[in-house]
């Protein structure tokens, strides 16, 4: 049986300098630094709070000292159990481990709100006039790309051959609901220069199948081998392919239906089934589904014939409902959350088959272009008219009063609450829950969280170093009356017995 | 990989398909989905970047990933 897909989605955020400073290494130090010292000072705070005799204005006293710009690189790990860095000159922010594709929207969401957090933070240090603004998209129009990596958790047992040969198919043909729009194409060497519109952010930078690169001639199946995990047991596959999306539906159909689909790769199910999609050039079947916003274009098939993206995910949708019916949706979610992205999955289909425009609140791609389409025909603009570029840029704005996406009326599955409490909270079911408990009541013990181990220092003896090779282990139930009873990190380690 | 069939979709979504009295409330999430877009294309210059020709040229990115 096909292993519980732990899944999770680091992405990397275009940051935009304004005043004299336009390094965006500088910048994106300054911003993460900015939350980071912000929020230490909150969690003082609860906890002075807490301690008998010590009266408020130390609280008033620390909030009036102006926090000081500091520019090293940072690599934060939150109490949610996320990370929160600086990557080349992007601030990235790495979700935690979560266990199901609706959780992580909750997560995902939770990023964009301390991102928009981190921006006021910024704005209170900067001098006036400057400002860090950030962008959750992947390219600047001009050719340069950053990333939203989606992963998931697999069995090390499965042959990365079979997950090469039956992904692709799915990460050419999802496109048409994960797209995240985009005017114009920065590939008019392979014949963009016509396009006025297409569905993907990415789909212009795709140049292998597969391979390890992620910056210079990007596969649409990485490579990269870095488990984080018991490398014996598991492989986390680091899907390079995807946009970033604010849309809550489309990052629930994107994670939601790729964790089923590699789900029945795991269980050889397209094997069992006789289904093989394999394409006879997907690299060019990237762009030629990302451009084709009629959603008609067929793509060649290496076995002979013709389908289009639809049709691909019609028969990806067919044998997932075989696979729910004869193994069941436990690894992903179960009758609830699997079953969720199932019925999304078929709704969504069928209205991009009727009319792809009646989804203009469900999916990101369809609700930009009914914005720049509707703003062109409104003021006559050619195509190539700045404003519709500035519109395509700002839907992805992160502030809340100038996004354009927030002036939408998006659909949302998760509950703005939940998604705030997320901003602090681990994820109860995974062992992201351990890492983000013990920083929220240990952090001044802790030496390095990394994803697969805790690092303590107690001060006394050498560095203590739990490991954590299981995704699975490490959640509320497993261990989350035995931290709420310790005192300190001491007793907490010697009750683990590490 | 044997002649296959490909068919638009799986059989049991067929019932989506034909009837007319469907049209109707389609119709009227477009014509609300409309209103509510030119709601939005009202506003949207008060929000828009004030010179969107420097601003579109001056939102430069180094590579990720």
């Amino acid at each position: 049986m096909a292993i519980h897909k732990v899944c999770g989605i680091e992405t990397e955020f275009g940051i935009h300098p304004v005043g004299p400073d336009p390094n965006p290494v500088a910048a994106s130090s300054v911003l993460i630094n900015a939350y980071v010292a912000e929020m230490a000072r909150r969690v003082g705070w609860d906890f002075e709070d807490e301690s008998p005799g010590k009266d408020a204005r130390g609280f008033a006293s620390d909030a009036s000292t102006p926090p000081e710009v500091d520019t090293h690189l940072v690599n934060a790990v939150l109490t949610n159990g996320a990370r929160y860095y600086v990557d080349h000159a992007h601030p990235e922010y790495s979700s935690p481990e979560c266990a199901s594709a609706r959780e992580l929207v909750r997560y995902d969401k939770a990023g964009e709100r301390i991102l928009a957090r981190s921006m006021e933070a910024v704005g209170r240090v900067l001098p006036p006039g400057q400002a860090i603004v950030v962008y959750k998209n992947n390219s600047d129009r001009k050719g340069n790309s950053y990333g939203t990596h989606e992963n998931y958790l697999m069995a090390r047992a499965v042959p990365f051959a079979r997950v090469a040969r039956h992904v692709i198919p799915h990460f050419v043909s999802r496109q048409i609901y994960t797209g995240a729009g985009k005017v114009g194409s920065e590939a008019a060497h392979a014949g963009g220069a016509e396009v006025d519109y297409q569905l993907s952010q990415r789909a212009d930078f795709f140049e292998e199948e597969v391979g390890l690169e992620t910056t210079l001639k990007r596969p649409i199946v990485n490579t990269r081998d870095e488990p984080h995990a018991d490398a014996h047991k598991y492989r986390r596959l680091h899907v390079i392919v995807g946009d970033a999306n604010l849309s809550e539906v489309a990052t629930l159909l994107k994670v939601g239906v790729t964790a089923i689909v590699l789900a029945m790769i795991e269980d050889d199910w397209f094997a069992v089934r006789g289904c093989d999609y394999t394409l006879a050039a997907p690299v060019r079947a990237m762009r030629q589904v990302s451009w084709d916003l009629s959603l008609a274009a067929p793509l060649d098939l290496a076995g002979g014939g013709r389908m289009t993206a639809l049709e691909i995910q019609w028969e990806l949708l067919d044998l997932a409902r075989k696979y729910a019916e004869d193994r069941g949706l436990g690894c992903v979610g179960g009758d609830g959350d699997g079953l969720e992205v199932m019925r999304r999955w078929e709704a969504t289909l069928s209205a991009l088959e009727v009319d792809p425009g009646t989804l203009s609140e469900q999916l990101d791609w369809v609700a930009k272009r009914a914005l720049v389409e509707g703003y062109r025909q409104r003021h006559g603009l050619a195509w190539s008219d700045h404003r519709l570029a500035a519109i395509d840029l700002q839907y992805h704005d992160l502030r809340p009063d100038r996004s354009l996406f927030a002036r939408l009326r998006m659909e949302r599955l998760v509950d703005e609450e939940a998604v705030l409490a997320a901003i602090t909270e681990p994820p109860p079911d995974t062992r992201a829950y351990f890492r983000g408990k013990c920083l929220q009541r240990w952090s001044s013990s802790i030496a390095a969280a990394n994803w697969d181990s805790l690092v303590f220092d107690l001060g006394t003896d050498p560095l203590r170093r739990v490991p954590m090779m299981e995704p699975l282990r490490g959640t509320a139930d497993h261990v989350g009356k035995l931290i709420d009873s310790c005192t300190s990190p001491a007793e907490l380690l010697e009750r683990l017995g590490s | 990989m044997p002649e296959r069939e490909h068919k638009r979709r799986p059989s049991t979504t067929r019932e989506t398909d034909a009837p007319v009295e469907e049209a109707p409330p389609s119709t009227e999430k477009g014509e609300k989905l409309k209103a509510d877009l030119d709601e939005l294309l009202d506003e949207i210059d008060e929000v828009l970047e004030d010179n969107a020709e420097e601003f579109v040229r001056s939102y430069v990115q180094k590579g990720g990933e």
